[in-house]
């Protein structure tokens, strides 16, 4: 195994891991900014996340059949970006509108119920939609590599490596440092109380199943032109590995979303190494059990023992 | 509005919880200017009427005007925008936010930016240990600044009518006393308010006119002077010893 002490062989995993890590911290947000919320898994979350991947498959179809995309290809790739979100954003809100907020004050394994029914509901509609045949992302951009002597990067990754920290550094900043962002912190600590100030909480709420929902669709689009291939499936698998970078971060917590999607993404990277490339899921879900036996408020989850 | 009027006019509410009828016909007048009291021991139903008037709460019977405006229907939201905040009993500060943003959480309902910057010093001036603390974690916070951030957080939305739920419960005697006195300066800058209380000592100090609450039922109401002499609130409520 002399290989794993091969810098370039580190380097290379550092940074897979680093890209699908992004992708999981995307869609993790999701799962935690509603449970430090609402108290509950969305777990039609996943399905979002695949219907984001086709709002910008859609759209870079589009680009593509009409020759946009040949004179504009930075311009598509960024419509594609906005027509995903705002597909999933929609989406995010009708499910709250629907889906949840009728349960709000119904035993907590109703709203449980609930997404599971949509979740599968969801993937139906996009079968039906896509004829269950797979569908391939068109590519807009080449990938190729840039080479920096001993190890290189391809343009996917880089793009997802720093699209996803943009994106998380701009949900950061606005949950920090804007009125809606700071009213959303008061109505996850306590609901009443933020009613009391004047806010709107059912506002506050469809707002943040909104952008965990848009920020699903982004991880969405990095898939399709990460993986190219998509399917009515696809949300199942990272939807379950991002609720397990959450709940390593501690579920409700949100650098710890951010965290635990990045410590999952290397886990695997670096898993691979060492078993199997088919066992790769299994890190996941192994990391899921241990840490919900050993550690279930997770690595930075003093929300959840706050609120056990 | 003439000086008679209700500013708020709680008239017959009933309140449930579940099957528990908490609240069975609750009649009462907040005119503006005025520091009226609610006394009742612990259980009575303070809390559940302060609730009801800002809609946390929904009444089955009965009716609760604001203005001549009928709010028993209208969200809790709305209803701080007609210009009604609550102190809430044991305080409800965010805190894992900071004294700041506290504060600009109970202006949530202004964008009147600069407005809100000097009401924020404002209320520095009346509780200077919240300027200290401003960019600490609320939750950090003593017992004692913690009632003061969640009364200068319930000010910050510059409300017509304040609703302080046991302000005094928890503090040192010192600490009431500052509390109260600061209840007095918000009264006298024009804020008419509704003070609940269970230990009736301090509220008779600073209150107009007084409600005694017993079993969810209005026993007594009066002025002060009267009630601080009725030998029922003086036993249950004033530990029998004002003079
Ligand atoms: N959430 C609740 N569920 C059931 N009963 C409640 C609830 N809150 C209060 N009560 C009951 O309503 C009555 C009035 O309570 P409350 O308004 O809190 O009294 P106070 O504020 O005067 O101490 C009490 O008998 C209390 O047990
Ligand atoms: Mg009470």
């Amino acid at each position: 195994m002399s290989y794993l002490l091969n810098p370039q062989v580190i380097i290379d995993q550092i940074i897979n891991g680093l890209t699908i890590g992004g992708i999981y911290a995307l869609i993790a947000l999701g799962y935690t900014l509603v449970y430090g919320i609402l108290f509950m898994i969305n777990f039609a979350h996943g399905e979002i996340f695949m219907f984001g991947s086709f709002g910008g498959f859609a759209a870079l179809t589009y680009f593509v059949n009409s020759g946009f995309s040949d004179t504009h290809p930075g311009l598509s790739i960024v419509a594609a970006f906005l027509a995903a979100m705002v597909v999933s954003a929609i989406l995010g809100a009708l499910l709250e509108r629907i889906a949840y907020r009728p349960l709000r004050n119904a035993p907590r394994l109703a709203p449980l119920i609930s997404a599971i029914g949509a979740s599968i509901f969801l993937q139906n509609v996009m079968m039906l939609i896509i004829k269950a045949r797979m569908q391939v992302y068109p590519d807009i951009i080449q990938e190729e590599f840039l080479e920096f002597g001993w190890f290189s990067i391809s343009y996917f990754q880089l793009f997802i490596i720093s699209g996803s920290v943009l994106l998380m550094v701009g949900l950061y900043l606005f949950i920090q440092k804007t009125k809606t962002g700071k009213a959303m912190r008061a109505v996850a600590e306590d609901r009443d109380a933020a009613s009391l100030m004047g806010i709107d909480v059912n506002r506050i709420i469809l707002i943040t199943f909104v952008i965990g929902s848009a920020l699903a669709a982004a991880a969405g689009v990095m898939v399709g032109i990460y993986y190219t291939q998509i399917d009515h499936m696809m949300g199942f698998i990272p939807g379950i590995k991002a609720f397990t970078a959450a709940v390593l971060g501690g579920i409700g917590n949100v650098p710890g979303a951010m965290l635990g999607g990045y410590f999952l993404g290397l886990a695997e990277a670096f898993g691979v190494l060492f078993m199997p490339a088919e066992y790769k899921d299994v890190i996941a879900f192994g990391l899921l059990v241990l840490v919900l036996i050993f550690r279930p408020s997770g690595i930075l989850g003093e929300v959840v023992s706050e609120r056990a | 509005m003439n000086k008679g009027q209700g500013l708020l006019t709680v008239r017959d509410i009933h309140i449930y919880y579940g099957n528990i009828h908490a609240i069975k016909g609750i009649s009462l007048v907040v005119r503006k200017g005025e520091i009226v009291t609610l006394i009742g021991s612990n259980g009575a139903g303070k809390t559940t009427v302060l609730n009801a008037v800002s809609g946390v709460l929904k009444t089955r019977q009965g009716s609760i005007d604001f203005e001549g405006t009928r709010i028993n229907r209208l969200s809790p939201h709305s209803i701080v925008r007609m210009g009604i905040s609550q102190v809430p009993e044991g305080r409800k500060i965010f805190s894992r936010l900071t004294v700041t943003e506290n504060l600009e959480m109970g202006a949530f309902i202004r964008n009147d930016i600069k407005e809100i910057v000097k009401d924020m010093e404002g209320v520095f001036e009346l509780f200077p240990r919240l300027r200290e603390r401003r960019g600490q974690i609320a939750g950090t916070l003593s017992g004692g600044e913690q009632q003061m951030l969640a009364t200068a957080r319930a000010l910050m939305a510059r409300p017509q009518l304040l609703l302080l739920d046991e302000p005094s419960m928890g503090l040192a005697p010192l600490l009431v006393e500052t509390i109260f006195d600061t209840i007095q300066r918000i009264s006298e800058e024009g804020t008419t308010i509704l003070l609940v209380e269970q230990n009736a000592l301090m509220a008779f100090v600073i209150a107009t006119r007084g409600y005694v609450i017993q079993t969810g039922r209005i026993a007594l109401e009066d002025k002060i002077e009267n009630l601080s002499k009725n030998e029922m609130v003086r036993d249950l409520y004033l530990g029998g010893d004002l003079d």
